[in-house]
């Protein structure tokens, strides 16, 4: 089952490079379809039989390339397969409009969920930077799709913060090759010492991963890109692109090496964490461009991502256990969220033909689906209950006060009050009654798309104990 | 600590090279405005890289087969990144961009 997650994205990417003329419909729905159901089918074996390894080829490790899935990595990939499903049907309506950049979109699409499923079971340090840069090439190829002049410089913005960052990963990856002799992450993780060369080895790959994470302050690559791409495009960018680098840095601090790592290092992650948040969110309040706001909105949520670092480190298992279960809760719900309001601010911009925030009155009358989707991820997004990011943030603050880091505390509420502002700077205007300007008609079938997402970020509140569940059958498995 | 000079055999100073011809690259890459420039210190950061990687593991090891298979594919991954890179940048420079 495990292989069958690589071989089903790389061969429908080729049936859509090598047949451009077949009907899309055809080729990309019964691809996704079958990547849902064997996502969902290697969960239940996990569910049942506990993590599993495979070797590629029969090859064994030092040679051979190992996958590994255990709870966490088959929530991840059903995450994946939902997501890519939703958009992809999405992206069959809103592209109708973009004849050329359909040609190029759906290889770039499979290629990515193949980097991305590459990503989540891979086993070993050299495949994760394989994978990233793999992840890398499709996600700046989709940026530059338009071949707009501003799609253009975000693209290449990207690209270069991406290459710089997988470079320092690299060099990571040698040092310790170089110290350890092997590159499987469980091999690692037995033998890892605090030793200086492991250290720098972290730092250098930490910093890598921050860049392509987008963390603050190496997030000025994000905005641009994310906000200047085509609206399924920016949805699978936000929703899951960039929690490929942050799942690799949970996976480096917490498994890896964890003797390697200092609590001083986990605050100052937790720190940039904070400025994330508060730098994100204040730059979301001041956009004129709604599709500016929810990338900004994307920094400030991946703030929330690092107080992994400081609240699992260094601190009692109970706030570790609170701190790990409250990231991934927070990962699944902004995953879901984002992609529903990326979604359903695209087909606000298509019925309004343009991306001011200023002239959206009207929008409550005439595409009231859409701002009610917007709405029912905002909620998640400002963590009110009952929602996926409300219990993500309540695990979150439990972990902080149980650790005694009233600090951090205080920050994911100032977090949740600066959501809100500039959320309600949206709705403040859409709810003007007087319409300046035409609206045109969209698909019905854009709305279903944007509100599954947002249903699913909403009912996430309700059912949080599944990935849980999922994730603590895995003995280690909690970090 | 006392180090014998044959510690420091050729592949050390393979390592060492690497490092300095990172540590060079990454400032130019920083420093430089014109995005080409970037792109070939982007390479030359590359390279440091593997020389690292092939140097460092052998001067720890011995002979080792495993570094010079990854620095292949390592190879494979920045041509093919400098190819995405120079097809953006000729897009951005007949957009009336400055390269």
């Amino acid at each position: 089952m495990i292989p069958l997650l690589l071989i089903i994205p790389l061969v429908f990417a080729l049936f859509s490079v090598l047949l451009p003329r077949a009907p899309i419909k055809l080729i990309a729905l019964p691809g996704l379809v079958l990547q849902l159901i064997a996502s969902l089918a290697l969960s239940v074996q996990i569910y049942r039989h506990g993590a599993s390894d495979y070797q590629l080829g029969g090859w064994e490790t030092p040679l051979g390339i190992t996958l590994h899935a255990n709870g966490f990595t088959v929530t991840l990939l059903t995450l994946t397969a939902f997501i890519a499903i939703v958009c992809a049907v999405y992206a069959l309506v809103y592209l109708q409009r973009y004849r050329h950049e359909q040609r190029y979109f759906w290889p770039l699409f499979w290629f990515l969920l193949a980097s991305l499923n590459g990503i989540w079971l891979s086993g070993d340090l050299f495949n994760l930077y394989v994978g990233l840069e793999l992840l890398t090439f499709s996600a700046v190829g989709m940026v530059a799709l338009t071949g707009s002049k501003p799609s253009l410089r975000a693209a290449i913005r990207y690209l270069y913060a991406a290459l710089l960052g997988s470079l320092g990963f690299l060099a990571g990856v040698g040092l310790l090759y170089g110290q350890y002799g092997t590159l499987a992450i469980q091999d690692i993780a037995e033998i890892s010492n605090a030793a200086a060369p492991t250290q720098v080895a972290i730092a250098l790959m930490t910093i890598g991963l921050l860049l392509k994470t987008a963390i603050f302050p190496l997030h000025f690559w994000l905005p641009p890109a994310h906000g200047g791409a085509l609206a399924p495009v920016s949805a699978l960018l936000s929703a899951l692109v960039v929690k490929a680098s942050f799942y690799i840095l949970a996976l480096l601090w917490l498994d890896l090496a964890p003797e390697a790592v200092a609590p001083a290092a986990a605050q100052l992650l937790g720190a940039l964490g904070a400025g994330a948040i508060v730098w994100g969110s204040w730059c979301a309040f001041r956009q004129s461009d709604l599709k500016m706001l929810v990338a900004y909105s994307t920094v400030a949520q991946l703030g929330y991502l690092m107080f992994l670092f400081p609240l699992s480190i260094g601190t009692s298992a109970v706030a570790a256990e609170l701190a790990w279960q409250g990231t991934v809760l927070h990962l699944l719900a902004h995953a879901f969220a984002k992609a529903a309001m990326f979604l359903s601010v695209g087909t606000l911009v298509l019925a309004l033909g343009h991306q001011s925030i200023k002239d959206l009155a009207g929008v409550s009358h005439r595409v009231p689906l859409a701002l009610f989707a917007f709405g029912l991820s905002a909620v998640s997004l400002m963590g009110l209950p009952p929602s996926g990011g409300f219990n993500a943030k309540w695990l979150l603050l439990q972990s902080a006060l149980l650790s005694g880091q009233w600090w951090w505390f205080v920050i994911i509420l100032i977090g949740g009050l600066m959501t809100a502002a500039y959320v309600f700077r949206v709705f403040r205007v859409s709810f003007v009654e007087e319409a300046r300007h035409q609206f045109a008609p969209t698909h019905w079938l854009l709305d279903v798309c944007a509100l599954t997402l947002a249903a699913a970020a909403i009912l996430l509140g309700f059912v949080s104990q599944w990935p849980l569940q999922l994730m603590q059958l895995v003995p280690g498995g909690s970090g | 600590m006392s180090l014998s000079f044959e510690a420091f055999n050729s592949d050390f100073w393979y390592a060492c090279i690497g490092a300095v011809l990172f540590v060079v690259a990454l400032y130019a890459f920083i420093v430089s405005q014109p995005l080409l420039k970037k792109l070939l210190a982007f390479n030359i950061m590359g390279s440091g890289v593997f020389l690292m990687m092939v140097g460092l593991a052998q001067y720890q090891h011995g002979p080792d087969s495993v570094p010079q298979a990854l620095v292949l594919t390592g190879i494979v991954v920045a041509v093919a990144a400098t190819a995405l890179a120079l097809v953006l940048l000729r897009k951005w420079v007949l957009s009336g961009g400055q390269a």
